[in-house]
């Protein structure tokens, strides 16, 4: 009998399977022990913290939270985090989709070249290019704008999606678009009506794998961005690290702060999270 | 009919191409040149050729720079070793599929969503210190002074333990792709023949991952080699302490952008690091993909 395939859980582990066990739930300790200590820290006062770090807190208190909030600006940063994800985003989704359309549905002379193309975008990151990019967006008057860093987030998400996106069109049967063209449907509505409805839940991975390092950037906002109004969420929080130094408690709430959003996210779609940020370098 | 499918083609291409063109083809191809000219700020001066590699390799830049390579490479390595070996061993436990399976895979995953900037602040008050929760338990365990970041021999170190901590879940659940697509006949197979667990591991599982392996040695690879916000938060824009954990981006960073004075900017040589750094990019990748897909057997 195969242990890997028997219906016990503790039979399929193997000799090895105590160790791999522990091995699991210390890594299990390893994640979840931080972030529960980072949240009780931030309901707790300064002194409280450094008088005893690991106790629940005596008095639970929101106090840190509220000074965070009003002080901290976060719900300016958040707004901005907000507007550029989403701003780039609308871009990376629009322009891909009918990108991969074309390239996953039509053959045409420059097809394999333009693919190729859009592939060697995967090798270049806005890090490497960081002089002459910050200098053009200077010239065309977008440094100090949420504009400007959406269209080099949405030039930048473009490569792994059309990648993505063609795969995913290209599977799809081929009767489907010409059934709706000989109904008399325009390109336009075969694209929109007939073939996006069948990519959606490829779409949501493809929105999770581009959308969390845009959320997540702390480089370009750092060089992009230098107005304080206009400032993202791990670019705030170093600012609000250099003001409140020493002030334990309120560091604490803002981290809680900044991180909560996509803990709570990841929580109700993991499956979905682990899919899209694991998409481009597993096969299906 | 053929002409308007041409001019619907144009339609639904335009707009990503013209994206990448404008924001990533012509930065790109800028890059290269911006490396041959001398720069007062961001104001281009006169053709210079190599001048800018020159200086980078000539004193005052040549030491930071060795340096800063030599913690990139550092880095590569240590998490080859720590986070890709743990990943490993936590993808062969998860392929198991143990009880609480689930759970135990959502949990590795976690800190990946988490921005590295949360992720370093959080490690640095953990280690501050004067209220580190870890310093408080270094302390009661016998370590009088222990302060990791503020010491130049385990500083790299302790940034490279943070980064596996943040990263770990994506080898592991690469890995656990891989092992899953291995199909189940061949560990059978060699189970009938008497073979041990570990030699299933080693002679059946590890070969056959080659796939995986080269996509997280040349993903670890570029990400070492790029490091930039983990050094950037918790050991600050010169690599705290001393220097200890400066990497090439962090220098090329300070050179381009974040000088305190206009006389120790010098965006040429930040430029001739960017170009350096894209040649150690692109040329490792293309020759481990190289190296590493011939070492991959077929299924």
């Amino acid at each position: 009998m195969n242990p890997s395939r028997s219906s016990n859980p503790w039979r399929r582990l193997g000799p090895s399977g105590i160790f791999l066990f522990g091995l699991l739930i210390l890594n299990a300790l390893g994640v979840i022990l931080p972030l529960l200590l980072m949240l009780i820290s931030a309901i707790k006062p300064t002194p409280e913290i450094f008088a005893s770090p690991f106790a629940l807190p005596q008095t639970w208190s929101l106090d840190n939270f509220a000074r965070v909030w009003e002080s901290g600006r976060f719900d300016l940063y958040f707004r901005n985090s907000i507007l550029i994800t989403v701003g780039a985003e609308i871009l990376i989704l629009a322009f891909s989709a009918m990108a991969g359309y074309a390239l996953g549905r039509f053959k045409f002379r420059f097809n394999d070249a333009i693919y190729v193309f859009f592939l060697a975008g995967l090798m270049f990151p806005a890090k490497l290019v960081l002089v002459p990019l910050f200098v053009q967006l200077k010239e065309m008057g977008l440094i100090n704008s949420h504009l400007g860093l959406i269209l080099v987030y949405a030039a930048g998400g473009i490569p792994a999606a059309v990648f993505i996106l063609t795969g995913f069109f290209r599977a799809l049967p081929s009767d489907l678009d010409n059934a709706a063209r000989i109904d008399g449907a325009s390109e336009w509505q075969v694209f929109w009506k007939v073939m996006l409805p069948l990519v959606r839940p490829q779409l949501a991975i493809v929105a999770i794998y581009t959308a969390i390092p845009i959320w997540n950037d702390f480089l370009l906002p750092l060089v992009f961005l230098q107005d304080p109004t206009l400032k993202t969420v791990p670019q705030g929080l170093t600012v609000f690290f250099g003001e409140y130094a020493t002030d334990y408690g309120p560091l604490f709430a803002g981290l809680t702060l900044a991180a909560m959003p996509l803990i709570l996210l990841y929580l109700l779609l993991s499956e979905q999270f682990i899919k899209g940020l694991t998409a481009g370098a597993t096969k299906g | 009919m053929r002409f308007q499918r041409n001019l619907w083609l144009v339609v639904f291409l335009t707009p990503a191409l013209l994206l990448m063109v404008v924001f990533t083809l012509w930065p790109a191809v800028a890059a290269l040149g911006y490396s041959l000219y001398s720069w007062t700020s961001f104001n281009r001066e006169e053709f210079v050729g190599l001048e800018n590699f020159r200086k980078l390799l000539s004193f005052p830049f040549r030491d930071d720079f060795l340096d800063a390579m030599r913690h990139n490479v550092l880095a590569f390595i240590g998490l080859m070793v720590i986070q890709n070996g743990l990943g490993l061993a936590l993808a062969y436990a998860l392929w198991k599929q143990p009880p609480l399976m689930r759970f135990f895979r959502a949990t590795v995953f976690l800190p990946v969503i988490l921005s590295l900037v949360v992720v370093g602040f959080l490690w640095k008050l953990f280690l501050d210190p004067l209220i580190g929760p870890i310093t408080k338990l270094a302390n009661m365990s016998g370590i009088a002074s222990f302060a990791p970041l503020g010491d130049p021999t385990w500083a790299l170190f302790t940034l490279i333990c943070v980064n596996a901590w943040r990263w770990v879940g994506f080898p592991t659940l690469v890995f656990l792709a891989g092992m899953n697509a291995i199909p189940e006949d061949y560990y059978e197979a060699a189970r009938l023949d008497g073979a041990s667990e570990w030699q299933v591991f080693r002679q059946i599982m590890l070969p056959l991952l080659a796939p995986a392996f080269t996509t997280i040695i040349i993903l670890t690879f570029i990400g070492s080699m790029e490091w930039f916000e983990l050094p950037y938060v918790m050991a600050g824009v010169s690599g705290n302490p001393g220097g200890a954990t400066d990497t090439m981006a962090l220098m090329f960073y300070r050179l381009a952008f974040g000088a305190a004075s206009e006389a120790t900017s010098n965006v040429g040589v930040a430029a001739a690091i960017s170009v350096i750094l894209f040649v150690v990019v692109g040329i490792g990748s293309a020759i481990g993909a190289l190296y590493l897909r011939r070492r991959e057997v077929e299924m």
